[in-house]
């Protein structure tokens, strides 16, 4: 418990309320000069880990993100909710267009084991591919349980009670830990950056 | 005095610098010449004002503004997201920053209420005296108190007889051996029922013909010192939730170490306080003025007349368009003057011009944006009157439009004249 590392992955998108418009050549969406931010669902993620650990129940956060340098403003942004440490696997932007979760997830498992993260929190999707996948692939990689779509989770010991939002309703499991966690919208509300975090004197 | 301005802004460059090194965008050039790119740092000090405003402060404003109550849960909150009291140096626990940011954030807290960003805006003015011109202890003491708990303050200057006319200041300050005792009336003052402590301008020098740079001595005084009577809380047009109070002094016994510099500094003290703030002034007008553009734009994007939206006739889409230009240039004009005063420069031609034209625009917008609501933006269900009334005092507080206008000719004048 006092023990536990949570790895957090984020990821940079396009910001929500942006308008998103194609390219005059159709190969894909303008992201140049357009707002980016965490993705929203990554944002609930590190808020529950951050608040796990305000409670004593998890010891380091640990965001991750995978992608061009940018990523390192999205890893800041972790930083200044609260997370540790911001790990940037930094893939080069001619191949960031082909990072998928299938790629994504490889570099969280391996993560997860050199980190000796007990718990991994995601969001449940992103917003720009609305993939919901990588959680998933991440669990199955590390041959973890998973507990996807969660709106409540608690921590008890070496368990932990996910209660999810499924299509019928509410679904309640619980994990032997180490696991994978997918947050989804309800699962908080994210808390925003204090200036003083945000210049790294706090 | 210019030495701890060059100070502060040495060191407000260097924390811009500093970000901007931190910055991972690699556009080097961008460092060098005009640029009119945020850092990082910045914009993420936006976003979170931003959020704060729109998702904390509007949903509450037009409550506060029927009831005049003072909005102390958003105030506590701005505390501790760090919005509040951003110039107090990091020596004192504060965030040390420069004028533009906070600018920027003003703008931010504008854009949700005029009324809790003038609240705000009062400490900044009345810290600001004791940031340019105290010594340590001063600062240590009056300073760090306000990053321990969410404390007000307040900057007494303006009079029953006097507010433009600073020179013609009558509340006295007599030396009584290591004491000053403080005999006169103050008006207007912004946070005067909430402050734990005012910054004071009093007139020490009797001889009446002594000029106002050698006559007047600023002071810091303690809110429950006894002989200060505080007002009943006035009822204004606008920004109606800011506490705005009148304040009797009766033999109220300043301590000497309360000094700020010294004896016949206070003048000077309190006109470079304003350098420093007006830029935050004409930030929060147009804070108030993009609301305004705003709220106009989506409404004429809705509603109908003669069978097209409002925005398909000319003449409403002319207004926008009008309102659109004062609104960048207004906020084009704060930004220089803020970013001035950060370089360690004198502003006072840039900040009275952003001061100025921003106020002038401000009532101008808010006017326009009630046009373009018709019927609706005469009433209290729409959130455009509430604009307009707020927006006045954006040309008479911090420097009456007319004042800026002596302020700017004589600057400008002056370059012809070299």
């Amino acid at each position: 418990m006092a023990e536990l590392r949570a790895l957090v992955g984020v990821k940079r998108v396009i910001d929500y309320a942006v308008k998103i418009r194609v390219k005059p050549d159709k190969t894909g969406v303008v992201t140049d000069g357009v707002k980016h931010s965490m993705n929203p669902f990554c944002e609930i993620a590190v808020e529950e880990a951050v608040r796990l650990k305000e409670k004593k129940l998890v010891k380091e956060v640990i965001a991750v993100s995978c992608g061009p340098k940018q990523c390192q403003e999205t890893l800041r942004t972790a930083l200044a909710m609260g997370a540790d440490r911001g790990i940037h696997v930094e893939v080069p932007e001619s191949e960031a267009e082909r990072l998928g979760p299938l790629q994504v997830s490889r570099v969280l498992t391996a993560l997860a084991q050199k980190e000796k993260a007990g718990l991994v929190l995601l969001g449940k999707q992103a917003i720009d591919d609305d993939c919901n996948q990588t959680g998933q692939m991440t669990a199955a990689m590390l041959d973890w349980p998973q507990g996807t779509f969660a709106s409540k989770l608690t921590l008890e010991g070496d368990k932990v009670t996910v209660e999810r939002e499924i299509d019928g309703g509410l679904e309640t499991i619980r994990l032997k830990l180490p696991a994978v966690v997918t947050a989804d919208l309800r699962l908080n509300e994210p808390r925003y950056a204090t200036l003083p975090n945000i210049m790294g004197t706090n | 005095m210019a030495a701890a301005l060059l100070r502060r802004g040495g060191r407000a460059l260097q924390g811009f610098w500093r970000s901007q090194h931190s910055k991972t965008e690699p556009k080097p050039e961008a460092l060098s010449g005009f640029n009119f790119e945020l850092t990082e740092q910045q914009k993420k000090f936006q976003d979170t004002a931003r959020k704060f405003a729109r998702e904390e402060i509007m949903p509450v404003a037009a409550e506060y503004d029927r009831t005049g109550e003072y909005p102390v849960p958003l105030i506590k909150r701005a505390w501790e997201l760090g919005l509040m009291n951003v110039h107090i140096p990091e020596s004192c626990g504060g965030l040390g920053l420069g004028s533009f940011d906070a600018c920027l954030i003003t703008e931010e807290l504008a854009y949700g209420c005029t009324g809790l960003q003038t609240a705000i805006e009062g400490n900044s003015l009345g810290q600001m005296p004791v940031i340019i011109a105290g010594n340590e202890q001063q600062r240590k003491k009056y300073l760090g108190r306000m990053t321990e708990q969410p404390l007000m303050c307040a900057y007494c200057v303006t009079e029953p007889g006097a507010g433009s006319d600073v020179a013609g200041l009558q509340t006295r300050a007599e030396k009584k051996g290591n004491e000053y005792v403080i005999n006169g009336q103050k008006m207007w003052i912004t946070n005067g029922g909430k402050a734990n402590w005012y910054f004071l301008l009093a007139r020490t020098d009797s001889d009446p013909k002594a000029p106002a740079s050698k006559a007047f001595t600023g002071f810091i005084v303690e809110a429950d010192t006894p002989g200060v009577q505080i007002g009943r809380k006035e009822i204004n047009m606008g920004q109606r939730c800011s506490d705005t109070r009148g304040i009797v002094f009766e033999n109220v016994i300043v301590p000497k170490e309360n000094v700020l510099l010294g004896e016949g500094a206070g003048f000077k003290i309190a006109m470079g306080a304003f350098d420093r703030t007006r830029p935050l002034v004409a930030a929060g007008a147009v804070g108030l003025a993009q609301r305004a553009l705003d709220e106009a734009t989506k409404y004429a994007l809705e509603r109908k007349t003669f069978g097209r939206h409002l925005v398909e006739h000319q003449a409403v889409s002319f207004l926008l368009a009008e309102m659109a230009m004062k609104v960048e240039l207004a906020r084009m004009a704060y930004q220089r003057a803020a970013w001035e005063v950060d370089m360690g420069r004198r502003n006072t031609y840039h900040a009275s011009i952003a001061k100025a034209f921003s106020g002038d625009i401000a009532n101008q917008v808010a006017s326009d944006a009630v046009q373009i609501f018709g019927g609706s933006g005469f009433n209290s269900e729409y959130p455009v009157e509430k604009l307009m009334r707020d927006a006045k005092i954006y040309q008479i507080y911090e420097g009456t439009a007319q004042i800026q206008r002596l302020i700017i000719a004589r600057e400008h004048i002056g370059k012809y004249k070299k």
